[in-house]
């Protein structure tokens, strides 16, 4: 591996762009570097891992069974990129990739990077996304409030930094993650005072079809052990119908009900969490087809076999793609490496076949037991579309779902780009990131219709602000030059 | 079998264009029908830069212009919504002595036409309307009436209304050839066919091959010309301001939001709905903001996209019957400049459909003026 | 807000010395800007451009824009993917960029 600091440094081309480091990312970069391609990894945060191995190399969290022995997993994976020849760009954001005539001819993609305040564009060949999932958004009433945080940032702040959260903690919503997360925050010393599963009842009952294929996965094991541990240590509260975060100026208690029930609970720091979706901000300024994944409940690219989206020459690989979780991930950046060589030319069809097959024997094993996980917690309908009216949906613009909910009824909205026009939501730097998901479902409500047809916001590049200098200061391609000098 | 349904009139695109026309027809106790391929405002009409301009336009456009300005600022009464128009004027700005001497001179020339929207302005005025413009301007012109509204809510509103008065919006619904049927015109779709005496073309960047396929081919290009917006930034400008020299267009909305334009040109891809952006040329028009107002260094820049237009060769409308049919009417080729235009120019064809004439003069739109170029 | 987790094997290196609004703190050398606001319990960072209501890192991911802060002078910087680096001046950023802070950059 070679670490680039400067972006001036990078090469004019590249086979292959990858863009995230997080498992399938690193796994797709060194496979294809193993086989001879020119490939830059393109990442914005310090250290590799994404989200799950976050700064499994620099971590100052030594006490190994605080983060569990499945995050040390990470290391093999990021040693593998380490030895091979692929350019490292860490710390450095990629804000367009855009389909462009190549300047060494053919189709391929311009690549938008930008390190330390200064960008710059690059071409590539192929291009892998590879930037992974988002926690969904959790609209309750004062999620907004300072000391309300996602649970997966409490899980980052203690990976990377090794600080836990202080004073009493909430952990609220549903899914695998929570419960992984209260472990670890109560091995690393936090102090829980409730987990409050906000999982619908009849879920279980829906699940129970899948339940025969989870009972063979690698899930099952691990994922029910976790949870029964968490159980026996912490205060756990079923079958919370509502969530109120209050306090003045910062979060001081959290309002629960179930059914007609209600209690308060004080608290210093309110973490929350229903799920994972995939983060298809890049992959739809691309132009990549998204189509509504049922099962998980949220917005996905379309994909080939290979991983390939309906942009030829893109590929997705990770949880981007479709949650599938860590091991999968590492798997399918394989993959989709593999076509990538090939249509680059570095290997055939037959070898790409060849090696892609104990690869997929592999991944079709860790993907078991996903339906059942999905359906089981498959977040209540309280929860994506807040009946609250003041409950605040897009945080950058400060829309509330009243607002929300009465244009849909008042002017027609179809959906969430005509939402746009009318109430800035999703205009603000987070580019609708922490809205989308729930302005879809909201005005899908309102319509009667399934989210499917309302569809989701048209993201347009930059995917991550530049700023005018940097803009301003782009260095001049050579076809650029070249235009000027005619 | 699909059905054959009957109009007085069918508006081809659903733009500002055609929905203003559809919306005028229709208060004109017409029977019409308004087919679009795609959703209304999906193309130029909803992603453009909202610029309501009269400041430097064409003069062949002025009377139309005119006329579409008076709606502007009675907006609210016509469509029920006041489509995000505010009015603070907008701003040629004169880079140098001999650029301002042009302008002058264009002042005076429109001063003897009759026309008196433009107004010459010296450095003193143009800081007093512009504090953080550079301090080598020397000057400018002033449109006081101008303004921006926001493009795709204007075009939905005109929709709404065209809809509430009666009209028959087909959306997603493309039209695949225009045929005489005796004293009738046949607009046909795979959804049915329509019959009407009266079609307007409207159909923006499309337009061309609608035109052409009746025997009128026009030298039109489809062009993608590019935006982009910044974060919020401390309200320091208000009225829109545009070069001449240098491309430029800057627009800082109430909410401190700065939308940057000026016409840089990406690809465009009118089959695939699709274009793509120039980053090279963004980054000239970055570069031009960065020199004329260095407040906007840091601001980042939120979103850049093109929308998909129609540019004559002259860079004049077409607008009018067309040269050669009964009952044909053209509204397209705006050349990247046709947002304000779109309410009086509803106006104005309708009228034109209904009556066969318009006081407002519009002799230097029609489509003829290519035909004689071509024949000559 | 946060505290560093009791972690005996943890390698003890030199904190690094910052100010945020002025005051002086410390925090361990690989933090990025979020966290080490966090450590030192600092639970509001901005201020929304449109209600003034106050915000603090939501994500720690790039994802939310909530950790935006002022470091050095340069507005919107997301702290939480910025590493923390000896003397930076961070502080809270308020509404849009401050016209202070613009005409000072101008002058530098
Ligand atoms: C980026 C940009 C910035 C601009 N800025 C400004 C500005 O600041 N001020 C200003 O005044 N003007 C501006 N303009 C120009 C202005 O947007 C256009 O001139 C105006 O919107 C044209 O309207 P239209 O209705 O003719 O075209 P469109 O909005 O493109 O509408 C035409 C419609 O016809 C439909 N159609 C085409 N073929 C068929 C078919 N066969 N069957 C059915 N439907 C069909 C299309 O799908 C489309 O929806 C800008 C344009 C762009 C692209
Ligand atoms: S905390 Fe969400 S972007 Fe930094």
């Amino acid at each position: 591996m070679n670490r680039v600091t400067d972006v001036s440094a990078l090469k004019e081309q590249y086979d292959l762009v990858v863009v995230g480091a997080g498992p399938a990312g690193l796994s797709a970069a060194a496979t294809a570097a193993e086989l001879g391609l020119s490939v830059l990894l393109a990442d914005e945060n310090p250290a590799p891992g994404g989200q799950i191995y976050r700064a499994v190399t620099t971590t100052p969290v030594q006490r190994r069974e605080v983060l569990g022995e499945d995050y040390w997993r990470g290391q093999p994976i990021v040693q593998r990129f380490e030895r091979s020849a692929a350019d490292y760009a860490a710390r450095t954001t990629v804000w367009t990739v855009g389909r462009t005539e190549l300047m060494s001819g053919g189709e391929g993609f311009e690549v938008g990077v930008s390190a330390d305040g200064q960008a710059r564009l690059i071409d590539a060949r192929h291009v892998i996304l590879a930037t992974g999932a988002l926690e969904r958004p959790m609209p309750i009433p004062g999620w907004t409030l300072p000391g309300v945080m996602t649970a997966g940032a409490a899980q980052i702040a203690l990976k990377s930094a090794g600080i836990v959260p202080d004073g009493r903690v909430v952990l609220a919503g549903c899914g695998p993650l929570l419960y992984l997360l209260a472990s670890q925050l109560q091995s690393a010393g936090a102090n829980i005072v409730a987990v409050l599963d906000t999982t619908e009842r009849g879920n279980a009952l829906a699940a129970a079809g899948a339940l025969p294929d989870f009972l063979l996965s690698p899930y099952l094991a691990k994922g029910l052990k976790l949870m029964l541990a968490a159980r026996r240590k912490l205060r756990f509260v079923g079958g919370v119908t509502g969530l109120r975060a209050e306090g003045e100026g910062r979060v001081k208690q959290v309002v629960v009900e179930r059914g007609s029930a209600r209690e308060t609970i004080a608290c210093d720091m309110l973490l929350l969490h229903q799920g994972v979706i995939p983060n298809v901000n890049m992959t739809s300024a691309v132009g990549c087809e998204q189509v509504w994944d049922e099962q998980g409940h949220c917005w996905a690219p379309k994909l080939d076999a290979w991983f390939g989206a309906s942009v030829p020459g893109i590929s997705i690989a990770g949880d981007g793609a479709g949650i599938g979780g860590a091991e999968s991930a590492a798997l399918r950046g394989e993959v989709a490496a593999l076509e990538a060589a090939r249509r680059v030319g570095r290997i055939d069809e037959a070898d790409r076949d060849r090696r892609a097959a104990s690869v997929r024997a592999t991944l079709a094993r860790a993907m078991r037991g996903r339906r059942f996980l999905d359906v089981l917690y498959r977040p209540a309908k309280a929860f994506l579309a807040p009946k609250d009216a003041a409950t605040v949906v897009c945080r950058c613009e400060e829309v509330t779902a009243g607002q929300l909910r009465e244009t849909t009824r008042k002017l027609g909205v179809q959906g969430p780009n005509q939402m746009k026009t009318f109430l800035r939501c999703g205009m603000g730097p987070c580019q609708g990131r922490l809205c989308g998901p729930t302005v879809t479902e909201i005005i899908a409500e309102e319509r009667g219709v399934a989210p499917a047809e309302v569809g989701y916001y048209r993201l347009r590049p930059p995917v991550k602000p530049v700023t005018l200098g940097e803009l301003a200061n782009l260095p001049k391609t050579e076809a650029a030059v070249k235009a000027v000098c005619r | 079998m699909t059905t054959t349904s009957t109009a007085d009139v069918v508006v081809i695109g659903a733009g500002i264009h055609g929905c203003s026309t559809a919306l005028h027809c229709a208060q004109r106790g017409m029977k019409v029908v308004l087919i679009e391929k795609d959703h209304a405002g999906r193309h130029a009409s909803g992603v453009n830069a909202g610029g309501v301009r009269q400041l430097a336009r064409h003069v062949a456009e002025i009377p139309l212009s005119n006329h579409s300005m008076d709606i502007w600022h009675r907006i609210a009464d016509l469509v029920d919504d006041d489509c995000g128009f505010v009015s603070d004027g907008q701003v040629l700005v004169a880079e140098t002595e001999q650029e301002l001497a042009v302008f002058r001179e264009r002042v005076e020339d429109l001063n003897l036409r009759g026309f008196h929207h433009e107004e010459l302005i010296d450095a003193k005025e143009l800081r007093r309307l512009l504090p953080a413009v550079a301090e080598t301007c020397p000057g400018g012109v002033v449109s006081r009436r101008d303004g921006a509204a926001v493009p795709f809510r204007a075009t939905q509103a005109f929709k709404r209304k065209a809809v509430a008065l009666g009209v028959d919006l087909r959306e997603g619904v493309r039209v695949t050839g225009l045929t005489r049927d005796g004293a009738q015109w046949r607009v046909e779709t795979a959804e049915g066919d329509v019959l009407a005496p009266k079609v307007v073309n409207a159909a923006g960047a499309w337009a061309g091959r609608l035109a052409a396929s009746v025997g009128e081919p026009v030298p039109l290009e489809v062009i993608a010309p590019m935006l982009m917006i910044t974060g919020r930034v401390e309200p320091f400008i208000r009225p829109v301001v545009i070069l001449r020299g240098r491309k430029l267009s800057f627009k800082q909305f109430a909410n401190g939001t700065v939308l940057i334009g000026g016409g840089y040109l990406g690809r465009a891809f009118p089959d695939e709905n699709r274009t793509e952006l120039d980053w090279d040329k963004l980054s000239q028009n970055a570069r031009t903001v960065w020199e004329l107002f260095p407040v906007m260094r840091s601001a980042t820049i939120i979103r850049a996209w093109a929308g998909i237009e129609a540019r004559m060769a002259d860079e004049v409308p077409v607008f009018g019957p067309s040269a050669k049919h009964e009952g044909l009417f053209h509204q397209f080729g705006f050349s990247a400049h046709g947002f304000q235009l779109g309410p009086g120019a509803g106006s104005v064809m309708a009228e034109l459909v209904a009556t066969g004439a318009t006081n407002v003069p519009i002799d230097g739109l029609r489509i003829q003026r290519f035909q004689t170029a071509a024949s000559a | 807000m946060f505290r560093p987790m009791r972690d005996p094997g943890a390698p003890a290196a030199a904190p690094l010395r910052f100010t945020f609004d002025g005051a002086p703190m410390t925090a361990r050398a690989g933090d990025t800007v979020a966290a080490a606001l966090l450590a030192n319990g600092v639970s509001v960072n901005r201020h929304t451009p449109v209600s003034g209501a106050p915000r603090g890192a939501y994500c720690m991911m790039g994802v939310c824009f909530e950790c935006l802060v002022v470091i050095d002078g340069v507005g919107n910087r997301q702290g939480c993917l910025v590493p923390l680096e000896e003397g930076m001046r961070i502080e809270t950023q308020r509404g849009p960029r401050q016209a202070e802070a613009l005409s000072q950059e101008i002058g530098a």
